[in-house]
């Protein structure tokens, strides 16, 4: 019989369309491929939830009237509330954590009939690109198990990738949908800054966080992306934008390959460069698409060295307000020995993990009286150039096209001494952060046996021109 | 290299409690963070002085100032650790 886990969303569609099978026939799957899994890819599994969508699900497709995404099973990052079930943020502040409401992307999918099978792992708080920062464990790549997912959407990137969800939603601060596509060879897409409804979603940084798909192929990410965004009164930097669907052709096509995201090899400064073989993928990649007509345009982002320190000095300082609201009064864990400022102290001396605490650390030092104009508006000012980069560049291309990450998926434990060289890992998904553009992950090829994503970038909105170009070159 | 006192100062600020291993693997991770950061000394200054301190493509619109019913509000303080009859229980401050 065939595996239902392997199909996507269309191919599942067409056969709860079809009465091959139902959508409890396939949760229940999914459920048993998650239970037998060894990934650590679900922080927590929504059985009894997933069991009564499917059904209703159920119901609605016997009626023919059903829309794609209705009985579909799919996980939730872990930082995203689904109502009544667990939200931990992979932080032990909120182990117990239960969401009063659902994120606006998680009222849409149940409206659309989806089926939610769990809460994918994540860096704690979505700090970090690997997925070792989760108070509960990290996850592993299904390609090698002694090696890292990617993060900070590690579970769902696993998940899809092993077949464990259908899709999933993750979310993206500086790369986190982009880097765990890229490691699990998945196909992840980072939506414009404002395209998506953050309402729900636990803020990390808040000028940058993205809520975005994750799926197996550019079509099923296409439908996700659909259906997930629009403007939404209960965030106000979401946008009135609705997604149209383009045939944009290869042929004629102008795409942009920054001169400086190759230049890294020998090294400038601390980074330590790209892998050669990871560049050829990349570097083929882009022949590929000349091959099919497009025109290949060497730009030039000439702060990109900046965009790193930029971006760790931006988020920290915004997480450490963003975190102040765990306070062992509001949420979760709760420290109640002593005074009121005990509570405080202890109850996230205790609760919070050390990459947490690093950056909020960071974030208080870069704002704290004497330092926030050499850092904090440096940082901002150097955030405008690489904005204006960026507009600059688009001004002469339609998309550019640039590795995801440096290296393939690492070891797991073989960084996790030197936070600095972890953060060096995120040098080309940050920038797109910053600038506020769409990026998806496209799997390009291998690098034994290690998936490598190629980027591609987009001005803002045209996600429908990221997604048409991405499917031709997927085939 | 940031002294001991600087990141418990920090740490102060921060509300977080720190152990004596936390702090001195913070003095060696900062300093090397913030060493980092002294690249952007290297980076031009803007053409424009005004800092953009938001995303171009906030739809920045406000929203009517009306009052709305949400049915969230039990919900949010059931999730407080400690709660007595409809609100969160704090320790006293004065």
């Amino acid at each position: 019989m065939q595996d239902l886990t392997e199909l996507t969303i269309k191919q599942a569609h067409e056969g709860l369309k079809n009465k091959d099978f139902t959508s409890v026939d396939l949760t229940k799957a999914y459920l048993e491929k998650i239970k037998k899994s060894d990934l650590n890819a679900y922080l927590s599994i929504t059985e009894d939830l997933a069991l009564e969508e499917a059904r209703k699900a159920d119901e609605k497709i016997k009626t023919g009237e059903f829309s794609i995404l209705c009985g579909i099973p799919c996980a939730i990052k872990d930082a995203i509330m689904v109502e009544g079930q667990k939200c931990t943020a992979a932080s032990k502040i909120l182990e117990n954590y239960v969401a009063p409401y659902d994120a606006t992307v998680v009222k849409k999918l149940k409206e659309a009939g989806a089926v939610i099978l769990g809460k994918g792992n994540t860096d704690e708080f979505t700090m970090g690109g690997s997925g070792e920062n989760s108070a509960f464990g990290a996850t592993k790549n299904p390609h090698d198990k002694t090696r890292v997912a990617g993060g900070s959407s590690s579970g769902p990137g696993a998940a899809v990738a092993a077949n464990e969800a259908c899709y999933a939603l993750g979310s993206d601060t500086g790369g986190s949908i982009r880097m765990p596509s890229s490691n699990c060879g998945i196909v992840g897409l980072k939506p414009t800054y404002g395209a998506v409804s953050r309402y729900g979603l636990i803020a990390h940084a808040s000028s940058l966080d993205q809520i975005g798909p994750m799926a197996k192929n550019v079509e099923d990410c296409k439908i996700i992306f659909e259906a997930i965004c629009g403007k939404d009164s209960k965030d106000a930097t979401s946008v009135d934008y609705k997604f149209e669907e383009s045939d944009i052709n290869l042929k004629g096509l102008k795409i942009g390959v920054p001169k400086e995201y190759f230049a890294l090899r020998h090294g400038s400064g601390q980074v330590k460069g790209l892998d050669p073989e990871v560049e050829k993928i990349v570097k083929d990649a882009i022949k590929k698409a000349k091959e099919a007509g497009a025109e290949i345009k060497e730009i030039s982002l000439p702060n990109a060295e900046f965009a790193l320190a930029c971006y760790y000095i931006i988020v920290p300082c915004e997480a450490s307000a963003n975190l102040a609201r765990f306070d062992g009064i509001r949420y979760g864990l709760s420290e109640q020995d002593g005074n009121l400022l005990d509570v405080y102290l202890k109850s996230r001396g205790k609760g919070l993990g050390p990459e947490v605490k690093r950056r909020i650390l960071i974030g208080t030092y870069a704002l704290s009286s004497g330092y926030y104009d050499a850092y904090y508006k440096k940082a901002q000012e150097v955030r405008q150039l690489i904005k204006q980069d960026f507009a600059k560049a688009f001004e002469k291309v339609d998309l550019i096209f640039c590795p995801v990450s440096p290296v393939p998926a690492i070891k797991i434990g073989e960084k996790t001494d030197d936070p600095l060289a972890n953060y060096l890992m995120d040098i080309y998904t940050i920038s797109v952060n910053l600038a506020g553009l769409p990026a998806l992950s496209l799997p390009a090829g291998k690098v034994g046996g290690l998936p490598v994503g190629l980027q591609i970038i987009g001005n803002h909105f045209q996600e429908n021109k990221i997604l048409s170009i991405a499917s031709q070159m997927e085939s | 290299m940031i002294s001991k006192q600087e990141v418990e100062h920090i740490a102060k600020l921060a509300r977080l409690e720190l152990t004596e291993n936390e702090i001195e693997k913070m003095q060696k991770d900062l300093s090397a963070i913030l060493d980092y950061f002294d690249l952007l000394k290297k980076a031009p200054k803007p053409e424009t002085a005004q800092i953009l301190l938001e995303q171009k493509t906030c739809s920045g619109g406000l929203r009517k100032d009306e009052v709305e019913r949400s049915d969230i509000a039990s919900g949010i303080i059931e999730a407080s650790p400690d709660k007595k009859d409809g609100y969160i229980k704090v320790k006293t401050i004065l």
